[in-house]
């Protein structure tokens, strides 16, 4: 394991999503891993595509951040990216892959705690499952 | 006299009628048939045997017949449309024609989903209006549906069965009337439990006439529990079970012997409706109760002609 | 149109797994539209079948492709370089798809991924239902717009059957029952009439059961001479 951090990615809407990463970014917490942020305008436009090339790419988990659903910017946009995360979990237990490497979460864009609980609980998860295939990637 | 069977004697003498189910063993074993005819022998015109029902293998219904004809009482066979195309469904009236079997109970049947072989391919070239159109042209005309010209036809009195408790029940009365005109000669019913909803169903029946043309078996089922009572009511479609008889067999002290005195008060109601010819008791997996049932309902001796 | 879904991933994992290179041809008519084999989604399959290659250390070259319409030659056509390319075509479109590209190929293998299922609608997103069974003989006419074959479980000419309860099939209460549906159709139209009367035993040559079927619009056919003149062009 030495050497190699584990690789998050977050598909994180600009409304609520990435304020809450930004809120949270003011707070210095720091993380043993790469996380990369990736701006969409809204979860709703989170494809399943998007989530499996991340994984294809490298990604040991993805995450999916969006709006509260009652109080999603677009109306239902972080509903429909839920079904999205849904379907690619579907087809990652379909191949063998463990479904939990992608997940959905949402949070308003107020909430500073929630950012770093979500990030901290998918670190964790890449950590205990390790890359897709193993370490060879 | 279409085929002569005991049935139709019953029914031409204007007596009222009783058949009863016996379903076939899920064996080769024909004890369980010789047990029952020798049991029931009696207490019913005709006896029925059902064909592979609910899509359960079973013995055969005609080789069924021709083994309960040995103990000296009358099969009418049921033939379903599920399993057999035109080709399998005139030869088998042949068959059966030329095995003694005068009575045959035209279905389209049950799908195979509820059986124990669900993955299997159905046939559905018919259902049971076609099927019976088809079998009342062979016996009075002496030709196929395909038109081939049969040289001894067969001799079949034709049944065909009817649910006026399935929807839209505004339409149940027009499709017995499908049937006689397609040529059955006598009508079962499902089980009856709602006896105004029944009644309603006769009253059109006779404004149309329809009873002067086809001789209906009212069906009646003897419970053994409210399990089954509610079963019924909530897992069979197309059945309809009122409240009160599920309560009735809910609270009863000896739900068997309720069971019993339900089924005779329906037959005695059902006796009382006109155009009603006859019961036919669907005692499923409880055969042995009907000869008592029969007897309790004043229904012996059966009649007997030369 | 005609409606399929994918395949488990599972099974068509196995299927390709012997083979190192693997063109995925889609197709954008039907299977697209009813999202089981459009660009997307054979992309999304090819994407999945590496992370799992990726999981189990499997070594797969795919080449995920889409042609307009994969059950014509002329489109097909188009791809002929990557399919031959490959050790094994999947062909995420219909399976008359499939079979074209078989057809054309025949030495080349070609796996189906999806099941081809029905000729049906969208109901709502997401919901497709069939309506057609391809008789070959048309009877909708007489059941109020409304086909009997494909929509009754026993294709019945007479229904509705004794199972028909709360106008729902007895095969799956969550089924409309078509013959119910008939007689409701009917009577808003004013023609219960045409099921009063007893509809007699249908002539199912037509249909699948009088063996494989082909169309001809002889109008249609190249003469021997246009044929002649279309082949030297190509
Ligand atoms: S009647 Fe035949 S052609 Fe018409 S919709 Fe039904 S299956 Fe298709
Ligand atoms: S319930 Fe209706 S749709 Fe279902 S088999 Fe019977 S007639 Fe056909």
């Amino acid at each position: 394991m030495a050497g190699r951090k584990p690789k998050v990615v977050g598909f994180c809407c600009e409304r609520h999503g990435m304020d809450a990463a930004v809120l949270s970014a003011r707070s210095g917490k720091e993380f043993d891993a790469s996380v990369r942020l990736v701006q969409v305008p809204c979860t709703g436009r989170v494809d399943g595509m998007h989530i499996l090339k991340a994984l294809e790419d490298g990604a040991d988990c993805v995450f999916v951040l969006g709006c509260l659903e009652k109080n999603c910017y677009y109306d239902t946009g972080s509903i429909e990216g839920r079904k999205r995360v849904e379907y690619v979990k579907q087809m990652l237990s379909e191949v063998g892959v463990e479904k939990e490497r992608v997940e959905m979460f949402n949070s308003a864009s107020t909430n500073a705690w929630m950012f770093p609980e979500i990030v901290s609980k998918m670190v964790a998860l890449a950590k205990k499952l390790g890359p897709i295939g193993g370490e060879k990637q | 006299m279409k085929a002569g069977s005991n049935l139709e004697k019953v029914f031409e003498s204007g007596k009222f009628a009783v058949t009863a189910e016996i379903g076939p063993p899920q064996s080769a074993n024909p004890e369980p048939l010789t047990h029952h005819a020798k049991m029931m022998k009696g207490s019913a015109d005709a006896f029925n045997l059902t064909d592979n029902q609910t899509a359960v293998v079973r013995l055969s219904s005609i080789a069924s017949a021709v083994i309960i004809m040995r103990e000296g009482i009358e099969p009418v066979i049921q033939m379903t449309c599920r399993d057999r195309n035109r080709i399998a469904l005139q030869s088998d009236l042949f068959g059966a024609a030329a095995l003694g079997i005068k009575n045959v109970l035209c279905l389209t049947g049950d799908h195979q989903i509820f059986g124990n072989e669900k993955p299997a391919k159905n046939v559905f070239d018919f259902d049971s209006i076609v099927e019976l159109q088809v079998f009342d042209q062979l016996r009075r005309e002496g030709r196929q549906v395909g038109g081939e010209v049969v040289k001894d036809p067969p001799r079949t009195y034709l049944g065909c069965a009817e649910n006026p408790f399935a929807t839209p029940y505004e339409y149940r009365v027009s499709r017995l009337a499908k049937k006689v005109a397609a040529g059955a000669d006598f009508c079962q019913t499902q089980a009856i439990f709602d006896m105004v909803m029944f009644e309603k169903f006769m009253d059109e029946v006779r404004s149309r006439g329809l009873d002067k043309k086809i001789h209906i078996l009212a069906g009646v089922i003897p419970m053994k529990s409210a399990g089954a009572a509610r079963y019924m009511k909530n897992k069979v479609p197309g059945m309809i079970v009122p409240n009160e008889i599920v309560d009735r067999m809910k609270n009863a002290k000896d739900p068997k012997e309720e069971g019993i005195k339900l089924c005779i008060e329906q037959i005695e109601h059902l006796k009382t409706v006109k155009g009603v010819h006859g019961v036919h008791i669907m005692a499923v997996a409880w055969e042995e109760i009907v000869p008592k049932i029969v007897e309790m309902a004043g229904l012996l001796p059966r009649p007997t002609f030369q | 149109m005609i409606v399929a879904k994918r395949k488990p991933l599972n099974e068509i994992a196995e299927m390709v797994a012997p083979y190192k290179r693997v063109s995925v041809i889609g197709c954008r008519s039907c299977v697209a539209i009813c999202l089981a084999g459009g660009e997307k989604e054979v992309k999304m399959l090819v994407s999945a079948l590496k992370v799992k290659n990726k999981k189990e250390g499997r070594d797969q070259e795919f080449e995920a492709l889409v042609v307009e319409r994969q059950c014509e030659k002329e489109w097909v056509k188009e791809v002929e370089d990557k399919v031959l390319g490959s050790d094994i075509t999947l062909s995420m479109a219909c399976s008359l798809g499939a079979q074209t590209i078989g057809d054309m190929y025949p030495s080349h293998v070609t796996f189906p991924g999806l099941n081809t299922g029905i000729f049906g609608v969208p109901e709502e997103q997401g919901v497709w239902s069939e309506k057609c069974v391809g008789c070959g003989n048309c009877i909708i006419h007489t059941t109020g717009g409304i086909c009997p074959i494909s929509r009754c479980a026993k294709s019945m000419l007479n229904g509705p059957c004794g199972g028909s309860a709360n106008r729902k099939c007895e095969v799956n209460l969550d089924t409309d029952c078509a013959w119910s549906a008939i007689y409701d159709r009917l009577k808003i139209q004013n023609r219960l009439e045409l099921i009063e009367k007893v509809t007699p035993a249908k002539d199912w040559s037509t249909s699948h059961a009088g063996g494989r079927r082909t169309y001809v619009r002889e109008d249609a056919k190249l003469t021997p001479h246009q044929k002649k003149g279309k082949e030297a062009i190509q």
